[in-house]
């Protein structure tokens, strides 16, 4: 049954990287509740995993101490999920494409450029500590 | 202590070493930081492996396993041996070609068929 009601949380998480399943069960949970589709799910979660992971590791650079701010919104037609660490911030357009030259051969640097991929909206805030991010549900014509 | 859960099988079929990973999902760093040791003990000893690994089982996985696929070829190049990956997933392989890794990394469709690019019909 699709839940017509917008669910809407907020939530402070402890800046480890195995917290991030705290983030991605009820997200998850509640998009499939709301009829998403597979590939919704699949880029929302990949989405939260990327950007979570990079907020405890380049944002508040394995400090277990700092915290990870969470608010997320799932209504009918979208999520919109927003993520806060404890860090100085960093500028998203100064991070190299990591498809072009040698990028293309390093360990690192895919994270954002997947997050960009696959949601529908990534924007980050002035400080460069919070990022925002909107997937729009697949029509159903456009499922396969 | 509680006993490491296994994150590869290993397979020898006719010259291949098929590493198979166990997970349905890569993320933790721990899962990822296992699997590195686990497929480095294969790869250093070695010289001149034809390594394939079997993505069968696997539904979802992180960048962060995207970067280890490239320190495990950097180490595969070096010790002259070579690397393909394979059943790799629809939505698994979208990533793949996203980030262009499908020019980096020879991906073939089944183990079957990575096999038999090793031994070309003569």
């Amino acid at each position: 049954m699709v839940s017509n009601k917008p669910i809407s949380q907020s939530m402070i998480i402890a800046s480890v990287p195995s917290a991030v399943s705290d983030v991605c069960g009820p997200v998850l949970a509640e998009l499939e509740a709301n009829n998403f589709s597979q590939e919704d799910s699949f880029a929302v979660h990949l989405a939260i995993e990327e950007a979570f992971l990079n907020a405890v590791r380049h944002g508040n650079k394995m400090d277990p101490a700092k915290k990870i701010k969470i608010d997320y919104l799932i209504d009918a037609d979208k999520v919109e999920i927003s993520m806060t660490d404890d860090g100085s911030g960093f500028n998203p357009k100064a991070v190299p494409d990591p498809r072009c030259g040698e990028n293309l051969y390093k360990a690192g640097g895919r994270g954002l450029f997947l997050i960009e991929s696959y949601m529908d909206v990534v924007e980050f805030n002035e400080h460069g500590n919070t990022v925002r991010m909107i997937k729009y549900k697949q029509k159903a014509s456009q499922s396969k | 202590m509680s006993p490491l859960k296994p994150r590869i099988s290993v397979e020898y079929v006719e010259n291949a070493t098929i590493v198979t990973f166990t997970d349905e999902k890569i993320l933790e760093d721990n899962d990822i930081a296992a699997l590195q040791e686990s497929v480095m003990s294969i790869i250093e000893p070695a010289q001149h492996l034809n390594l394939i690994f079997d993505f069968g089982n696997v539904q979802f996985l992180s960048s962060a396993v995207l970067g280890l696929l490239i320190r495990i070829s950097k180490k595969v190049y070096e010790n002259d041996s070579n690397l393909m990956l394979c059943n790799i997933n629809p939505k698994i392989y979208e990533i793949f070609k996203i980030t262009r890794l499908t020019k980096v990394f020879d991906i073939y469709k089944d183990v079957n068929a990575a096999i038999a690019s090793l031994n070309p019909a003569e």
